[in-house]
């Protein structure tokens, strides 16, 4: 909240934002640039070109002597500093020190690392003048240097936590100045470690350029590093400085900026001054601290350089490129997730989120958070792009900002956060704005004395229904306003009267119908018998309302290869008897009574009939299987039974049997890249659209555990559950003893979770805005409802709104989601969601209170859906222009006059270069040469549906060095950012992302860390693709263990575990994860993207 | 007369066979002027305990076109080992196996009283007997349960390596897999759709074996009983698990709202069983047996939809083509009936339901296919049960009466052809230098397919003698027909049985006296019958009825002996003295009247009465009454009103019905319970006397008749008035009152009446 309306400085940050122009490296680039022209640039990685900054620095660039000089001067200064740096930690190097180190490195290496360390090659050509054996040494350091180099500041914050530094570092500067603010104190220290980082470049320019106008600034660092410095070897205190930051955000820019090589070249001429006006006190402080950081730094160089193996793979990616080289940027002086996360998390995670304040911008997603409704509803249950709504469609369209709500209806609370209320209005059903037709909310307004009630969404006036009357007190609330859910929170549900349900009648409790593949491969696998074995426990745990006693839910079973079999296992029958269908082309429902039963009246002939499956197909040798008649069935048989339900399929193959939805195998590689590469997403039949229609009709969600061996066609065979909110899992090449257990899980927590069925959604917005697009698992037949057969609690649908006439900052943007559905009891219930979001006529506004990680959670939908219409590129080209557009209409409008040259980054956004940046690398939008067409359609399907949560770790892993923190901490370690250079060979890393989870050892880990952890004696001894890490009696192993299984309850799907061993051949598949670093699929580096993205934006700005 | 007489008896038991003419007029134009044709009752069955097997094949005629078995009318030259073919006249060597023949050394098929022989046939393989029951689960639960527990019991019954199988039906149709341990298993079908039986076998999974199967011929009998293991089952091994699963069937489950009438997917559990067998043996003897409890209401061979509103086609319906299902449905059963025939199966029908059940339109299946057709009220009475039981019942030999795929070749001398046959066979299509182009009946072939046959299925086999008015058979010259019936019998074995008979010509001109001296009116009736009710099917009744008059008049004209235009004056001899009276009957009977009957029981009676025998055909023409008094012993009397008296106890037998009528006093005296008295013991004993009777009619009848047990004004008593001679009804008053008999309400002409219009019209020189 505070930090919200701390809001109002953002106008000082957008000054600060000028920091940006820190991009010294640029000019540093210009420095090597002179010996390739591209140098200059090279110092913005890939972007360089677009970092004309050099333009401005074009002084340096210009001449290009000139330039080297410039490098030639820092590289002094950074010696300098470096030096001590180098002396400093070593812990640094590894982090945001790295980057520090660079610098450091670089310096020490001699003039070379001055010109941005990044740029290698050309820093040693340069090089050689100092020291032809430094540079190559540099090289190797280099990378790592040039971005310690940076980073340097930011590394000795980042430290722990090098991304939280960078981050910092970037929001510091800027918030520092501007964010200093009171917080800014205490957390000044940490801002301007996090500065530091951004500064660095500035600083480190500065200071190098001590003779600079900087080096004032760089003074002032200097002592203030000392103090800083020690904190930022204590990471944690670092983090801590985000409190800074959120403050800071309105200037984050700035940092960034700043961090950006820019300086050197301003700050260098003239640039540095403007800043320093600004942040002068500020900076100084940063730059100290940074200086601080770099002492520590310098340490740390060394140890990277060791621990970084990967520095050499650095090396090399920017090798190949020629022309990137120039390129480097500072990785520890840009925006880090890392930072911002841990920032967001000390900041905001101790004080419960109220809710009722309008327009507030929740915690991240990342931070744990308690949430008390009053009045709006949960981020848990919606989250928006930008929480202040610009006020007309023009501003709209300039910001380009996605107006976007991601609503996740049936979230799971914390058990500490009560459930929505039940509200029961009696046979007068709930009651509703005539016109409209939206519910009865908190943000109705009662007048005449509470006779009427004027609808906020609509503005019409109702009447009151007398029963429904009370008085107003002075306020011109209700007297019985907080004894109401409905007139005081912002979730709470109505009991749906018989107007609600189809066919006027009150719906019967739903069913699940199990279907099971039990072709040979099914069978072969043991699947069956797995299956079978777990169902027998699992059908006790069937979700249930409330406090009931047992399920409502019935079940059913049906297995299938060529034909389909089904079973009635009434409760009366000494034995389970089965029916075969095999008229797969006209499927129908053999049986009525005793197909669908209660479990427990059933229990025997149903463990009878468990027992026997596996067995009665032991010996199958059927091997194809049908698809289309297996749903179309499940379909039929709760028409039969006249309810809903939800029919849990088992699969293993293309269904290649002659039957309706038949498919043949049209995977085809070589349509990657091409006009047609679409077609590789599109259903390859109609039929199944045409199935999932009528699944919606009937109300029967369908969830696809898929068991492949080879291609199976997961485009068209996740349409119906994509389309009735069914969810698909896939466990390629299954094998019972390494996939059981994922298996299990997922299935166990797939039927046991809550749900609601028969569901339609309407989104209701006040007059102004509309509904316009809508993203998820669901099916809609006209352009308002949302149809979903199903809908658990792990489903989302992302709306997005247009303008449709002005909105006023009064009266602010209303939003009202109302679900229809059936509950697992049978219960016809409505779920209202109310959020009240500002509205805004300064862009500054909008751009202050948005949520980059919710808009990464919209645009990655938005594209992964474009896909199927459009070529990958042009849905790749799409977000990046969007992107840039964003962050330029920022640029000119909101942030504080500066260079070209400097990038600039609201606060709020800074990390939507490198989440994009992770969104157009992802499997789908830029495959990899391992990535299966059916792995791209699984990934698609399953984004649709995600909430921010889970886009947010998907896109950008969570990397969590496990050997690092004390063995006593109980809690979870600081995460590093997902990049390579982060990981020392002496530790153990775990990688995951929602889906998958590695375990990546260094080479060069202890032989104790490695005994106690795997149980053999050396790192040569662990196996690699281990998936389960042996269950031994040590506080390590406990500890990992522990770790485990945690981040697997958090996420929604069981995440196989994968054990990495370094420089094996596994490590491809986890460097894949690396989402910082350039893919092996041609996606850009962290760095070179940002560099890019800052190209394109003075592109748009020029 | 008298020799005539036995000679016809002793044809009859020897040969099971009865001709219409026991001398034949020699040229086609005087056969032609006989009216009644040249035809024989055939009983190719007919038990004959007196007659053991021979173990050996029949040796046949060389001529390829011939191929007729060597008989006791053949020529045989003992020294050269040559016999003469009697029908072709080809010599024909003796085969290697008759060397030693001489005339004191004759093998059987030579000796004169083998006329008739059977040849056991050892070759081939043998498959077992396969039932395959196709049961209607939309029943009453009482109707399923009496059911369920007929077809446990019959389980005992079955020979205990007959493969048995089980489909059940309702809304779906359900093929039981009956090897299944642990888990019943069963597939199942939509009942709204006609399936190929490419695609059943398919979808029952039997198509891969059986392709092979087909190719290799050979290995049969070997992969036979494994393919279709599935379905069919020895009924030694799975005797247990069909009678739980008979047990646990249940109602069909779904819901059937106010109404409607269930949904029942006969034609497809049908089409289903048809295919089944199609695919996994062909030519093989095998009963389909279709259990049912009501009309078909959907799918292909719906017979009626399933709103209740709408009544199940009356003859009315049908008559002003108003009966939408019917054409469609009849086609499907015929299709299948076909088919059925074509793999040497039959098909049975137990309808049990008091509606009609849609046996007009199925009862192709059990007519063309040799099967049964058993209809009742309810599965729960003992007319189903004991029918049913009855199925089963066993020969001197401990055989089933049963024989499964027959093909019945007929071979005559060259004055004859053959004009077709009348009973449960299909056409094989045979074309052959004897086949007539006049078709009577099924024609145009000389053989026919009887996929199932019992010692009393008969055929009526027409013939027409085509030698020419110019070209005189030498005196003393006979013509010869050889019946060749191929079967499949009960003990699996096949089995020929020869039958050849010769009857002498006659010059019609010069000795026409012979010709109706030798006219067997019994025979001749029923044969007649069989046509009129064959044309019945196709053609309107009115025209049925004006032919079979006209017939009878020629019959009269060419054979009475009366003055012209003087009615009085007509007799007619001994030979054709009943003739007459069979025909009034037969006009009134249900096979050629409908009124009063639906047409699913015009369908039944039509379908008995184009399989029995001679003797049984003749009771469902004309029924025969006893009559028991103290007046003496029972007594067969007149089937007229003036039969029923007071003081008599009546017992009607109409073959589909058993009548106990008390009369008046009778049954007055019973009322006040005499019979219980000691003193009055007699009269319990002629209570007793008919119901003895009767039980013994019962005991022996297939299908079980209805038994009624009536008295003077009792409502079932319609069953006698109905069929009696309306002597005297309320239009000729003299009779009422009187003590001579009751008077019937109907404004049929009597008897009397029709004699006196037949009279007048033979004698009228105008026709």
């Amino acid at each position: 909240m505070s930090v919200n309306q701390s809001a109002p400085p953002v106008p000082p940050f957008g000054q600060n934002q000028p920091v940006y122009p820190g991009y010294h490296p640029a000019s540093y680039g210009g420095q090597p640039g002179p010996a390739v022209p591209a140098s200059p640039y090279g110092a913005y990685n890939g972007p360089v070109p677009g970092y004309q900054q050099t333009p401005p620095q074009g002084v340096p660039r210009a001449p290009p002597s000139s330039g080297a000089p410039p490098a030639s001067m820092q590289a002094p200064c950074g010696q300098t500093t470096y030096g001590q740096f180098g002396q400093g930690d070593i812990q640094n190097g590894p982090s945001s020190t790295a980057q520090m180190q660079r610098l450091q490195g670089s310096q020490q290496f001699g003039p070379p690392l001055a010109p941005v360390v990044s740029q290698p090659a050309v820093l040693q050509p340069y090089g050689p003048p100092p020291t032809s054996t430094q540079v190559t040494a540099q090289l190797a350091g280099m990378q790592i240097s040039g971005a310690v180099s940076h980073a340097p500041p930011s590394s000795v914050l980042g430290y722990g936590p090098p991304t939280s530094l960078a981050s910092a570092s970037g929001s510091f500067p800027n918030s520092g100045p501007y964010g200093s603010y009171p917080q800014s104190q205490a957390p000044p220290l940490s801002q301007a470690q996090g500065h530091p980082g951004v500064q660095p470049p500035l600083r480190s320019a500065p200071p190098l350029a001590s003779s600079f106008t900087s080096p004032a600034s760089g003074g002032p660092r200097m002592p203030s590093m000392t103090g800083p410095l020690p904190p930022g070897q204590g990471f944690g205190s670092l983090p801590v400085s985000q409190p800074n930051h959120v403050s800071s955000t309105p200037s984050h820019a700035l940092p960034p900026g700043t961090q950006m090589t820019g300086p050197p070249g301003t700050q260098m001429t003239g640039p540095p001054v403007p800043p320093p006006s600004m942040h002068s006190p500020q900076q100084a402080g940063y730059q100290l601290q940074q200086n601080g950081s770099f002492g520590p730094a310098r340490g740390p160089q060394p140890n990277y350089e060791s621990p970084y193996p990967g520095a050499p793979t650095f090396g090399s990616q920017p090798g190949p490129p020629q022309p990137l080289p120039p390129k480097r940027l500072d990785p520890d002086a840009i925006p880090s997730p890392i930072q911002v996360i841990e920032d967001d998390r000390n900041n905001r995670g101790s004080e419960p989120f109220v809710t009722g304040v309008r327009g507030q911008v929740p915690p991240l997603v990342t931070t744990n958070f308690l949430v008390k409704d009053q009045g709006n509803a949960s981020p848990r249950y919606i989250r928006c792009t930008s929480y202040n709504i610009p006020c007309t469609s023009d501003m709209a369209k300039q910001a380009q900002v996605p107006l976007a709500a991601v609503i996740k209806p049936l979230a799971r609370l914390p058990p500490e956060e009560a459930s929505p209320y039940v509200v029961d209005h009696g046979e007068a059903g709930p009651l509703r704005c005539n016109r409209c037709k939206a519910y009865m909310c908190p943000l109705m307004t009662f007048i005449e004395g509470g006779r009427r009630f004027q609808c906020s969404f609509c503005s019409c006036v109702n009447d009151v229904p007398p029963q429904y009357f009370q008085h107003l007190d002075h306020t011109g609330k209700r007297v019985d306003a907080y004894d109401r859910p409905e007139l005081s929170l912002g979730s709470y549900e109505f009991l749906a009267t018989v107007d609600y349900c189809k066919n006027n009648k009150f719906p019967s409790p739903p069913a699940f119908i199990f279907m099971i593949d039990v072709s040979y491969n099914a069978i072969r696998t043991g699947l069956v018998r797995l299956l079978c074995e777990e169902l027998k426990s699992l059908l006790d745990y069937l979700p249930r309302e409330g406090g009931a006693e047992e399920s409502a839910i019935r079940v059913g079973f049906v297995t299938y290869n060529k034909v389909l079999h089904f079973y009635n296992v009434k409760s009366s029958l000494a034995q389970p008897q089965m029916m075969v269908v095999s008229d797969v082309a006209d499927m129908f429902v053999p049986l009525l009574d005793g197909f669908l039963v209660n479990v427990r009246e059933s229990r025997a002939v149903i463990t009878s009939l468990l027992d026997k499956i596996p067995e009665m197909f032991a010996d199958t040798r059927e091997t194809e299987t049908v698809f289309a008649p297996v749903i179309q069935a499940g379909m039929e048989a709760l028409k039969a039974a006249e309810c809903a339900g939800k029919l849990f399929l088992f699969h293993t193959s293309l269904p290649i049997a002659e039957a309706p939805g038949k498919l043949k195998n049209r995977d085809d590689r070589k349509l990657i890249n091409t006009d047609k590469e679409k077609t590789l997403f599109q259903p390859q039949t109609g039929t199944y659209q045409t199935l999932a229609k009528d699944c919606v009709a009937q109300g029967c969600c369908v969830d696809l555990f898929l068991f492949p061996n080879q291609y199976v066609d997961v485009a068209t065979l996740s349409v119906v559950p994509q389309l009735t909110g069914g969810s698909v899992y896939k466990y390629a090449c299954f094998q019972v003893e390494n996939d059981q257990e994922r298996f299990l899980s997922d299935l166990r927590r797939d039927v046991q979770k809550v749900v609601g069925f028969d569901a339609v959604m309407r989104v209701r917005t006040s007059t102004g805005i509309r509904a316009v697009d809508f993203f998820g698992a669901f099916y809609m037949s006209n352009t308002t409802d949302v149809e979903l057969a199903g809908l658990d609690e792990d489903k989302t649908v992302a709306v997005e709104f247009k303008h449709d006439d002005r909105l006023s900052e009064e009266s602010g943007a209303l939003l009202q989601c109302a679900l229809l559905y059936t509950s697992c009891a049978g219960q016809r219930r409505l779920r209202i969601h109310n959020l009240a979001l500002n509205c805004c006529t300064q862009l500054a506004d909008l751009y202050r209170n948005c949520e980059t990680d919710t808009l990464i959670n919209y645009m990655a939908k938005f594209a992964y859906r474009g896909v199927v219409n459009s070529p990958v590129k042009t849905v790749r080209d799409t977000l990046i222009t969007q992107c840039a557009q964003i962050l330029a209409c920022y640029r000119k409008n909101c942030a504080s006059p500066s260079s070209a040259g400097q990038l600039i980054l609201p606060e709020c956004m800074k990390l939507l270069p490198v989440y994009l940046n992770c969104v157009l690398k992802s499997d789908v939008l830029q495959p990899g040469a391992e990535v299966t067409t059916d792995d791209r359609a699984y990934v698609r399907q399953l984004v649709s549906s995600m909430d921010v949560a889970e886009t947010n770790v998907f896109f950008y892993p969570r990397l969590l060095p496990l050997t690092k923190s004390p063995i006593d901490s109980t809690s979870e370690p600081p995460a590093v950012r997902a990049s390579e250079e982060r990981l020392s060979s002496g530790d153990i890393y775990l990688l995951e992302n929602g889906l998958n989870l590695f375990v990546w050892v260094g080479a060069s880990v202890q032989q104790g860390v490695v005994q106690s952890l795997f149980n053999v004696s050396s790192f040569s001894q662990i196996t690699s693709g281990l998936s389960v890490l042996p269950v031994l009696d040590n506080p390590l192993s406990r500890k990992v263990r522990g770790l485990i299984d945690s981040l697997r309850a958090q996420r929604m799907r069981y995440m196989k575990l994968i054990v990495v061993k370094q420089e094996d051949k596994l490590e491809m598949l986890f460097k894949h994860f690396l989402v910082e670093d350039k893919s092996l699929s041609g996606g850009a580096s962290y760095v070179d993207f940002l560099c890019h993205m800052h190209k394109e934006i003075r592109q748009l700005l020029s | 007369m008298a020799t005539y007489l036995e000679f016809i008896q002793q044809n009859e038991e020897r040969d099971g066979v009865r001709f219409s003419w026991n001398v034949w007029p020699s040229s086609r134009l005087e056969a032609t002027r006989m009216v009644v044709p040249l035809a024989c009752l055939l009983t190719p069955l007919k038990e004959r305990p007196d007659l053991p097997p021979v173990q050996y094949e029949p040796v046949l005629c060389s001529r390829p076109t011939c191929k007729a078995v060597l008989n006791p009318l053949c020529q045989v030259d003992y020294r050269a080992k040559l016999w003469a073919c009697n029908f072709c006249f080809q010599r024909n060597q003796f085969p290697p196996a008759y060397t030693g023949i001489s005339e004191v050394n004759q093998p059987a098929e030579l000796m004169p009283q083998f006329s008739t022989i059977e040849y056991m046939i050892q070759r081939g393989a043998r498959s077992p007997l396969i039932f395959l029951y196709v049961v209607d689960t939309c029943l009453e639960e009482d109707d399923l349960q009496a059911l369920k527990e007929s077809l446990q019991m019959s389980l005992s019954l079955l020979p205990p390596d007959a493969l048995v199988g089980l489909i059940t039906f309702g809304r779906m149709v359900q093929v039981h897999e009956l090897s299944c341990e642990g888990i019943s298993k069963s597939y199942v079908f939509r009942g709204t759709k006609d399936l190929t039986a490419k695609q059943i076998q398919d979808m029952l999974g039997l198509t891969k074996s059986a392709m092979p199967m087909q190719q290799a011929r050979p290995a049969q009998p070997q992969e036979q009983p494994f393919v279709s293991s599935r379905f069919l089952q020895p009924v030694h091994k799975i005797d247990m698990n069909l009678t739980d699963l008979l047990g646990e069937l249940q109602r069909d489950p779904w819901p059937v709202t106010q109404g409607k009438r269930p949904l029942r997917s006969t034609g497809v559990a049908l089409s289903i069983a048809v295919g089944l067998l199609e695919g996994t043996f062909p030519n093989t003897g095998a009963r389909i047996m279709l259990f049912t409890g009501g009309p078909p209401t959907q799918g292909p061979g719906m017979v009626v939809g399933d709103e209740l509103k709408t009544p199940i086609r009356s003859w009315h319906d049908i008559e002003k083509d108003n009966a939408r299902f019917m054409k469609k449905a009849t086609k499907h059963y015929e299709m299948l009936a076909n088919r059925t025939a074509a793999n040497g199966h039959c098909i049975d029908i137990y309808a049990c339901a008091l509606d009609q059940t849609g046996l007009l339109e199925m009862k192709c299946c059990p007519n063309l296919t040799g099967g049964h057709m058993v209809m009742g009220d309810s599965f729960n009475t003992s007319l189903f049960k004991q029918t049913f039981q009855r199925i089963f019942s066993k020969d001197f030999n401990g055989d089933f009466r049963m024989a499964f795929g027959a093909t019945l070749e007929v071979k005559t001398s060259r004055e004859l052809k053959i004009a077709g046959a009348i009973g449960p066979c299909v056409s094989l299509n045979v074309k052959g230098p004897c086949v007539s182009e006049n078709e009577l009946g099924v024609g145009g072939t000389s053989q026919w397919k009887i996929c199932g046959l019992d010692p009393t299925s008969t055929l009526g086999i027409y013939f027409e003698v085509v030698n020419q008015h110019n070209a005189p058979i030498p005196q003393g010259g006979r013509g010869a027909i050889q019946f060749v019936t191929q079967y499949q019998h009960s003990s699996t074995q096949k089995r020929i049985r020869v039958t050849t008979i010769a009857r002498n010509w006659a010059d019609a001109q010069s000795q026409l006296r012979h010709i109706e001296a030798a006219f067997d009116q019994e025979a001749a009736a029923v044969l007649m019958a069989r046509l009129g009710v064959f044309r019945a099917e196709s053609e309107e009744g009115p025209d049925v009825l004006r032919w079979l008059d006209r017939q009878l008049i020629r019959l009269c004209q060419k054979f009475g002996q009366y003055n012209k235009e003087d009615p009085t004056s007509f007799r007619l001899s001994d030979s054709f003295s009943l003739y007459p009276q069979f025909m009034f009957h037969l006009r009134r009977s249900p096979f050629l009247q409908v009124f009063n009957n639906s047409p699913d029981e015009s369908s039944y009676y039509r379908h008995h009465f184009a399989r029995q025998d001679l003797t049984q055909s003749l009771i469902m023409i004309q029924p025969i009454l006893y009559s028991y008094s103290f007046h003496g012993p029972p007594e067969p009397v007149l089937l007229d009103s003036s039969s029923i008296l007071a003081d008599r106890i009546l017992l009607m037998d109409t073959f589909f019905q058993i009548v106990i009528y008390l009369g008046e006093t009778i049954a007055q005296w019973r009322k006040a319970g005499y019979q219980d008295m000691p003193e009055y013991e007699n009269f319990k004993h002629l209570l007793q006397a008919p119901l003895d009777d009767a039980q013994e009619i019962l005991q022996a009848r297939f299908p079980m008749p209805r038994y009624i047990n009536t008295e003077h004004g009792g409502s079932q008593a319609r069953f006698l008035l109905s069929k009696v001679n309306p002597s005297q009804t309320h239009n000729n008053l003299y009779a009422w009152g009187q003590e001579t008999g009751a008077p019937i309400l109907t404004d049929d002409v009597s008897l009397q009446v029709f004699m006196d219009h037949l009279k007048k019209l033979a004698v009228s020189s105008a026709s």
